[in-house]
């Protein structure tokens, strides 16, 4: 009987995922005891901890915070609006659309790592490059969404505005821009994790501050500790990122019941 | 309904009423196509009378599709038809015929191929607002407003002006007895529910024209026979011209003035048939011999339509 209820509390998701990152953690504990992994390929989490403590009190982390989130706001706020809008310029003409989409989605299917080396070139090794790089690679999902939004807003809604007279500004604050939100957003957010991924990658290759610039640095003078500390605070910091997402659709979700006429 | 009728002094009433010869029976005036048509290009071409009909469609063809294209479509061939101020009229015929791409077409949501179409005596290019309102099949309230914002933006979108909408939005919501809803969101409300505002909405545009297009094609029987019993004190209120699709035969003889009848696709016109009775109409004669007996020709001339678009759709 007490077995059976200790086996119902334990088998709730929310146990299960801690009891994951728990064996990963001890997992990783036993296998450094070990002694047969050399520490530079992984580190105990002592050591790890150690040099996070380190990190975090010389106020490198901040820094390096700083650095990557101001990128990838520059960069995600700039394809956000681009992209949008020339989502909506695109969806204006069906000749366009038809021109236009599967041309997005090619260039959107291509690796644009293999571009990187150029955005270095055009930008510098500075900021400037990971903006551009991050800004380009969000802008496609945002840009697609939008005009697949668009293009998927019901037409029975468009032909009953238009045969109610709707001027083109009221149709498209009344009718297209609240038809499509719900699959712009879904862009919106898929851009930002696209977004955040490409400005840490590009970091990583090739960049002169960052948590990407942290990460390889470390790597590069074999400070496995300092790497793998650096890596928690990528976890520790897109973790955060998914959370303030998912808080703010739950807000859009509750400020839906009042939405303005 | 009928003294509005004599008043109209076209030539195609003269001749569509008074016909007891050739249908047989006195209330049922059945009329031959070519007379129709006849009929119709003489009055098209005298020009005094280009006014009197609410709604003129000459000739009007329409075919989907690119020239040329193997998958060209004709969805109507050569219509041509005169529908008089204040009449109820219904476009019947079987399922996908044409008669929605015609109701389009008279709206100036769609352009014929060929032909015109004139409203009021003004040739359709584009959508006329504030001559024409429409009230479609499906639901077509914008599921992010609410019921009351949902009339609102409509009169917006019409063009009236902002102090004007909170008093007409409200005096539309009384008529058909939906008040209390108005905060609600279409989700909240059944599909009946929906369509009467939908109507309601339809004619709070105050246009003189409102073409509906199978509006209570999703609801169940008995929601629809409510509904169409208010259309009918609805009308007798309001004095509207009503173009009405539908492929219910009891629906068309219950609400119509004149029924016109299509074939299958490509939609011609085939025969018009009139039912005389005053507006509004109560459920009894639907029990009478009368409903009945035009009920019954028109499932006469309808028949053969309906088994040839049964083939087209295998």
């Amino acid at each position: 009987m007490r077995m059976q209820r200790l086996l119902g509390i334990f088998s709730s998701p929310k146990w299960i995922q801690a009891g994951f990152i728990a064996a990963v953690f001890v997992a990783w504990h036993v296998l450094t005891l070990s002694g047969r992994i050399s520490s530079l390929f992984l580190p105990s989490p002592g050591a790890v901890y150690a040099a996070l403590t380190q990190i975090v009190a010389s106020g490198a982390v901040v820094q390096a915070i700083g650095t990557t989130l101001r990128t990838v706001l520059i960069a995600y706020v700039g394809a956000a609006v681009l992209g949008t809008t020339a989502g909506f310029a695109i969806t204006r003409s069906q000749y366009l659309c038809r021109l236009l989409e599967p041309l997005l989605s090619g260039l959107f299917a291509i690796p644009l790592t293999l571009f990187f080396p150029l955005f270095l070139l055009f930008f510098g090794i500075g900021p400037g490059s990971k903006i551009a790089y991050g800004m380009t690679y969000a802008f496609f999902p945002i840009a697609l969404n939008t005009i697949s939004g668009v293009i998927h807003v019901d037409g029975k809604l468009i032909a009953a505005a238009r045969s109610m007279g709707a001027p083109p500004h009221l149709l498209f604050r009344r009718v297209l821009l609240p038809g499509a939100l719900p699959v712009i957003l879904t862009g919106l957010r898929i851009g930002f994790f696209i977004c955040f991924a490409t400005v840490l990658g590009g970091e990583t290759l090739s960049s002169i501050s960052g948590l990407g610039h942290e990460v390889a640095n470390s790597a590069q003078l074999m400070d496995s500790s300092r790497m793998f500390a650096w890596i928690l605070v990528v976890i520790a910091t897109s973790f955060c990122l998914v959370m303030l997402a998912g808080r703010l659709e739950r807000l859009r979700g509750d400020l839906r019941g009042g939405e303005s006429r | 309904m009928p003294t509005q009728r004599t008043a109209v002094s076209s030539q195609l009433a003269e001749v569509a009423d008074p016909w007891p010869a050739h249908g047989g029976e006195p209330e049922t005036a059945i009329l031959c196509v070519e007379e129709l048509r006849k009929n119709a290009l003489s009055n098209s071409r005298d020009a005094s009378r280009a006014g009197d009909a609410a709604i003129g469609i000459r000739g009007v063809s329409k075919s989907f599709g690119d020239d040329g294209d193997d998958g060209r479509l004709p969805a109507l061939q050569a219509i041509d038809l005169e529908i008089r101020r204040n009449e109820f009229v219904c476009l019947l015929g079987p399922s996908g015929c044409g008669k929605s791409t015609l109701l389009n077409i008279i709206g100036g949501l769609l352009k014929p191929s060929t032909g015109e179409v004139f409203v009021n005596g003004r040739r359709v290019v584009g959508p006329l607002p504030r001559d024409i309102a429409f009230v479609f099949q499906e639901d077509t309230l914008l599921p992010w407003y609410t019921i009351a914002q949902n009339m609102h933006v409509a009169l917006e979108f019409q063009g009236v002006p902002r102090e004007e909408r909170p008093e007409r939005v409200r005096a539309a919501l009384e008529a058909v007895g939906m008040s209390e809803f108005a905060r609600y969101y279409p989700h909240q409300l059944s599909v009946g529910m929906k369509q009467r505002i939908a109507m309601s909405r339809g004619l709070s545009l105050q246009t003189d024209i409102v073409l509906m297009d199978e509006p209570f094609a999703a609801l169940d029987e008995q929601t629809r026979m409510v509904l169409g019993e208010d259309l009918s004190g609805l009308l007798e209120q309001t004095h509207k011209t009503i173009v009405f699709v539908t492929h219910s035969l009891a629906e068309a003889v219950f609400l119509s003035d004149r029924i016109f009848v299509f074939t299958a696709r490509p939609a011609r016109l085939k025969s018009i048939v009139t039912v005389d009775e005053p507006h509004p109409r109560r459920p009894d004669f639907m029990t009478s011999d009368k409903f009945n007996g035009l009920r019954n020709r028109l499932y006469g001339l309808l028949r053969e339509e309906i088994r040839e678009a049964v083939r087209q759709n295998v």
